[in-house]
């Protein structure tokens, strides 16, 4: 719980998730469905965004059907090379996530590039600049993509 | 979707359309969110040179193409207090995989699930779900509910809690700022 937030910051987080009217007053109508005022939703969406809950607000891509291509890969980091390792794995524009987590791949990280060839080439990159196997697992079915979260 | 290569990529059927310029301009736009405004629409139209309802009319296409999953927020879940965040994957037959991840689906705890391909022999998994949670038990008590409700005690497993977050936003390419859908927060 994140005690920044009240109710009605809940309320609105977990409207905003499941979509977004396409009407001229899209806040009026959301607004009125929760029974806020248009400039109060306004308002509390931008310190929602100001204050970093809200990452962006708008549309989700599918980057694949821009032409771009999105994979998830990994890389077994020795312990004490690991922060060394994240920074430059971060410095890689093309690189959206990037998490340490418990396993011998300890670093997972999502690359998007602009066509296919540039994503293997980014990952190519990676591999010699660390000097690590990069492992690709590459995306074959989705089954679920909604990640919604109660606030 | 899938990333097979020797598919037509659905980016060269958009590019070869007429209509392609505006809607890139207008996911360019969008690309750092929409106006928080009253009318946001007819203002992202102001700079684009669109009217408020063509704005509309190419979103609701857009939508419907699938080039936009969804239009609304992404939250930032460590904020909102999810810190037990796991990766759980399975070596689950490839014939099966559909039906299990579809299964898996269900579950309102499972906030994203995809078949990947595996990597052996140090990874032999190939169904990715991901579960976010605020504690840690709740989440290991529904991996377990997911273990038996789909028929997978006899299947390896392994379970990757996060420890750090070092990225998250995203991806940017080429001459714009495109967003991904948000893959493995």
């Amino acid at each position: 719980m994140n005690p920044a937030l009240d109710d009605t910051d809940r309320t609105i987080v977990n409207a905003l998730q499941g979509g977004f009217p396409l009407v001229p007053r899209p806040f009026a109508v959301v607004a009125a469905s929760l029974g806020l005022d248009e400039d109060d939703l306004i308002e509390r969406v931008r310190r929602l965004v100001g204050n970093g809950v809200l990452s962006r607000f708008g549309p989700l891509f599918q980057a694949e059907r821009l032409g771009g291509a999105v994979t998830l890969a990994a890389m077994a980091v020795p312990e004490a090379r690991f922060d060394a390792v994240a920074e430059m794995v971060g410095a890689f524009p093309e690189v959206a996530h990037n998490y340490q987590r418990e396993h011998t791949l300890n670093m997972w990280f999502v690359v998007a590039a602009e066509t296919p060839a540039g994503l293997a080439e980014t990952l190519t990159r990676i591999g010699v600049l660390t000097g690590l196997a990069v492992h690709n697992f590459p995306r074959l079915a989705e089954y679920y993509i909604g990640l919604r979260l109660d606030a | 979707m899938t990333e097979d290569e020797t598919a037509t990529p659905p980016g060269a059927r958009l590019a070869a359309d007429p209509r392609l310029p505006a809607d890139l301009r207008l996911i360019e736009a969008l690309a750092d969110g929409l106006p928080l405004t009253s009318h946001p629409y007819a203002e992202l139209g102001r700079s684009l040179g669109l009217s408020e309802a063509e704005v509309l009319e190419r979103l609701r296409r857009l939508l419907a193409e699938g080039v936009i999953s969804r239009l609304g927020v992404i939250v930032r879940h460590h904020e909102l207090g999810y810190r037990a965040n796991a990766m759980v994957v399975w070596d689950v037959p490839d014939e099966l995989v559909a039906g299990i991840g579809q299964r898996m689906a269900a579950f309102s705890f499972v906030t994203l699930c995809y078949q990947r391909r595996r990597s052996p022999p140090l990874w032999p998994y190939n169904l990715f779900c991901m579960i976010h949670g605020r504690e840690r038990p709740t989440v290991l008590t529904q991996v377990e509910t997911l273990t038996h409700s789909c028929g997978l005690l006899d299947v390896p497993r392994q379970i990757l809690f996060s420890r750090r977050r070092f990225k998250q936003r995203g991806a940017w390419y080429g001459a714009g700022s495109v967003a991904t859908v948000a893959e493995c927060a």
